[in-house]
């Protein structure tokens, strides 16, 4: 063993290696994207690593591996299972014979995501084991819990940290390599009555499903994960119930003090009932500490109920705690002092500070997309036209003063709810934006629906070659693959052709008249066609010689502001000026000032 | 005895590497270290943040308001944010260069970051003014301002670890071409004012 400082996301890749990982795949997805890359860094010769097309391909390859007896770990964020549930649902029947574990990252508050889901739900839901770590510490010893239950149980087993365990930094005792266990899968033994799913197949699994779960319940009683903490005077009828990172908030806030009893469950499901009801004795009242959704909440009051226990359990239920947003340090010692009836510990008053500037996150100085927005505005203006965006950096397109993003649901939708604006509003032009990493994951079906349904759209593919939001990953379009191949690369445009769409055009857009030619011209024709604008993303590209304005022919109209607001163009001392730790000399804003004083800096 | 630091400023500032290298330090010297960051959407120019805590006993990677023993605020609007984090006796480093957000530079908004550094003064007992502007424009680099943060704490003696500890952390985190500009940077003295 030695220490390591280590993100949580990296001790979940490096506890998975240490435990025999044979295949991890996943999609990129914010907070669940490190773990992959890690596995990828730190990766023995005989494991195969990829980021799949979608989560649902992640899934699905996953599967086939843990057919054949390998330890396959499949990652994704929240939102990603919702793409991978219909697999999800019936691998559950189907089981594993190697040790499977879906990392499945939740993201309360949200901080980067469309929902604030709950995947402990799609674990009762699929029926499936699941883990939810409190530490970086835990992560790392939990995900190797999590592949000997899933081999042991020959069921997929869910791993759900949350962002602020994934994103946390601590220093964490891990194994050296001779102390790691070696997995090596016998192949895959045929069998159609244990692999080919059947109503016959699926009642008799289901059965053995729920004897499982009964039987897990009783287990996780005594896995360690799950504790109590006694508090130090019996007398005290009160306790805490809580789990993940709030727990490590319960336990800031219970420093130096000597009650109440704590539980923490780290196995919301099946649910650790002899654990639950050992805490329950003797006490009156739990406050349940929960992000996302009341799922301890919810057991501890099945049980009450079943039990006959006269515990009042509260939580988010009983409007003991906010139901939305993250739990912090703060908030988890205020709501403990007032359950407790403890005087909440005195601030610190400071006075009324000036006005605060917000600060929205924005597309960076010198990216593509803001030129790509830009030219499809200026070359629309006056036109009646709806703008349908995608998940990704794009969406920030949104932003004053591009506002160019009308509509944003979920990955690959753009595309189609463009359609249905178009059949009910003819006389709209219609656009959907997606990026390239989108467009492979989940808009080429919507392509193929727009043109076998004759649907009247242009589709704009901003192309910044990789996947950038998440931190710059290759997909399909980039002719890499983690393996560190160097393959073909699939051609967007060819993609598009080949479904049927017949007039695709690919443009700079740092080209701004020509882009907002293309875009006037193709946005005229009839039917389904396609734009694609293609430029690098801006941090991955060095950056040319800055622009500086020349305040002797600036004349102050503000116009490089107000189309673009490129967070490289300032005002200090009421001039306009570009800012040198941020300016990529993108060339864009010289592109747009009316007088030409924005120019190349002298070297 | 544990000691919690904060770090805050704009996304794009380099906040996280400080936070890397105070961590390793801090693990050198035997501590336990945890840390919480900002990651994801709000890095694109958003306000971001760094929590880091080293010592004996640590439960959480975060920790409440009115507990951070150092902050140091890359930005002065950021600082003023982040204010209430800081004990009652904390010290803070503060970089007096505003960052102006794309929504101020367009509603033309009247921030200078001279009324934050005004609220600063009269708030904070010990404040440590950083010209980050003019020491990175006598460096030579506009992207050296997380090491001339970094190495104003270690001077003032408010890390419990010497500029040449962070100097040798500082070489096994960034790249060779960029170890020597880094160095100056983190060598850099600002005479106080
Ligand atoms: S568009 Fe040109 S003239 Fe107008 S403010 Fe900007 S630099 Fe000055
Ligand atoms: S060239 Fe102009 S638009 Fe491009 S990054 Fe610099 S200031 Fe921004």
């Amino acid at each position: 063993m030695h220490k390591e400082f280590l993100m949580g996301n990296a001790a979940i890749a490096r506890g998975a290696l240490a435990a025999g990982l044979n295949l991890i795949c996943g999609y990129p997805g914010t907070p669940s994207t490190e773990v992959l890359e890690t596995a990828a860094k730190y990766k023995p010769e005989t494991l195969y690593v990829e980021w799949s097309v979608n989560e649902k391909a992640a899934l699905e390859v996953g599967a086939g591996a843990a057919y054949c007896g390998s330890r396959t770990m499949v990652t994704m964020k929240q939102v990603g299972l919702n793409v991978a549930s219909d697999p999800l649902m019936s691998l559950a029947y189907i089981g594993v014979k190697g040790g499977m574990v879906i990392m499945v990252a939740d993201d309360p508050g949200p901080i980067s995501s469309q929902t604030e889901q709950d995947t402990r739900h799609f674990a009762s839901f699929s029926k499936l084991p699941c883990f939810d770590p409190s530490t970086v510490q835990e992560a790392y010893d939990m995900i190797q819990d999590a592949f000997a239950y899933s081999e042991t149980y020959h069921t997929p087993v869910l791993f759900r940290p949350t962002t602020r365990v994934c994103h946390a930094y601590s220093s964490v005792m891990i194994k050296d390599p001779e102390e790691f266990y070696h997995n090596t899968p016998e192949g895959f033994i045929k069998d159609s009555s244990r692999w080919v799913i059947f109503p016959k197949l699926s009642y008799q699994a289901h059965m053995q499903i729920e004897k499982r779960n009964a039987e897990l319940s009783a287990v996780f009683s005594d896995y360690a994960g799950n504790q109590i903490l006694p508090a130090a005077k019996t007398d005290c009828r009160k306790g805490i119930a809580s789990h993940g990172i709030s727990f490590t908030y319960v336990k800031e806030a219970l420093k130096d003090r000597e009650n109440p009893a704590v539980l923490k469950i780290s196995t919301p499901f099946p649910f650790p009932e002899q654990k639950a009801l050992a805490f329950l004795q003797n006490l009156d009242e739990v406050l349940c500490i929960e992000e996302l959704d009341p799922v301890i909440e919810r057991e501890l009051t099945y049980l009450c109920g079943k039990h006959h226990l006269p515990v009042r359990i509260l939580g988010k239920l009983s409007g003991h705690i906010r139901t939305a947003g993250e739990n912090t340090c703060d908030s988890v010692s205020q709501d403990i002092a007032s359950f407790m009836g403890w005087e909440n510990p005195e601030e610190h008053k400071l006075p009324e500070p000036p006005a605060l500037p917000v600060r929205p996150p924005v597309l960076c100085a010198g990216c593509p997309h803001r030129a790509s927005f830009y030219a499809v505005k200026t070359a629309m203006k006056g036109k009646k036209s709806v703008f349908c965006g995608d998940i990704g950096c794009y969406t920030l397109g949104n932003a004053m003063p591009l506002d160019m993003v009308d509509t944003c649901l979920c990955m690959g939708a753009g595309v189609n709810i463009t359609q249905g604006i178009g059949h009910t509003e003819p006389d709209t032009a219609c656009f959907a934006f997606v990026g390239d990493s989108t467009f492979f994951a989940s808009a080429i079906t919507g392509a193929v629906n727009a043109v076998y349904n004759q649907a009247d759209m242009t589709l704009v593919v901003l192309d910044n070659s990789t996947t950038a939001m998440t931190g710059h990953q290759p997909h399909p379009g980039t002719g890499r693959t983690m393996m560190g191949e160097i393959v073909q690369k699939i051609s967007i445009e060819d993609v598009l052709k080949g479904v049927g769409v017949k007039t695709v055009e690919t443009v700079n857009p740092f080209s701004l008249q020509e882009a907002v030619g293309t875009v006037k011209k193709i946005s005229a024709e009839k039917g389904v066609k396609a734009i694609i604008f293609k430029s690098p993303c801006a941090m991955l590209i060095k950056p040319q010689q800055i622009l500086e304005v020349d305040q002797q022919k600036c004349i102050g109209c503000r116009k490089c502001i107000t189309s673009l607001g490129c967070p490289a163009i300032v005002t200090a001392d009421g001039k306009v000026k570009t800012d040198d730790s941020l300016c990529t000399g993108c060339g864009l804003c010289a592109q747009v000032c009316p007088v030409g004083a924005i120019g190349r800096a002298e070297t | 005895m544990n000691q919690n630091l904060l770090l805050c400023g704009v996304g794009g500032q380099g906040i996280v590497l400080v936070s890397k290298l105070v961590a390793s330090c801090a693990m050198q010297k035997g501590y336990d270290v945890m840390s919480a960051e900002t990651i994801g959407m709000a890095q694109k120019g958003g306000s971001v943040f760094s929590f880091l805590r080293f010592g004996e006993e640590i439960a959480s990677p975060m920790f409440g308001r009115g507990q951070a023993d150092l902050m140091i605020a890359f930005e002065p609007a950021e600082a003023v944010r982040m204010l209430p984090y800081l004990k009652k006796d904390g010290c803070i480093i503060v970089n007096t260069k505003p960052v102006m957000p794309v929504t101020a530079v367009l509603k033309a908004s009247a921030y200078q970051g001279t009324e934050m550094l005004a609220y600063l003064k009269q708030n904070v007992s010990r404040l440590i003014l950083v010209n980050g502007e003019k020491a990175c424009h006598e460096i030579g680099s506009p992207r050296v301002l997380n090491m001339i943060m970094l190495g104003t704490a270690v001077r003032h003696g408010l890390l419990p670890f010497s500029v040449s500890e962070a100097e040798t952390a500082m070489r096994q985190n960034v790249r060779p071409q960029f170890a020597e500009l880094n160095q100056k940077a983190l060598a850099y003295a600002e005479s106080e004012k």
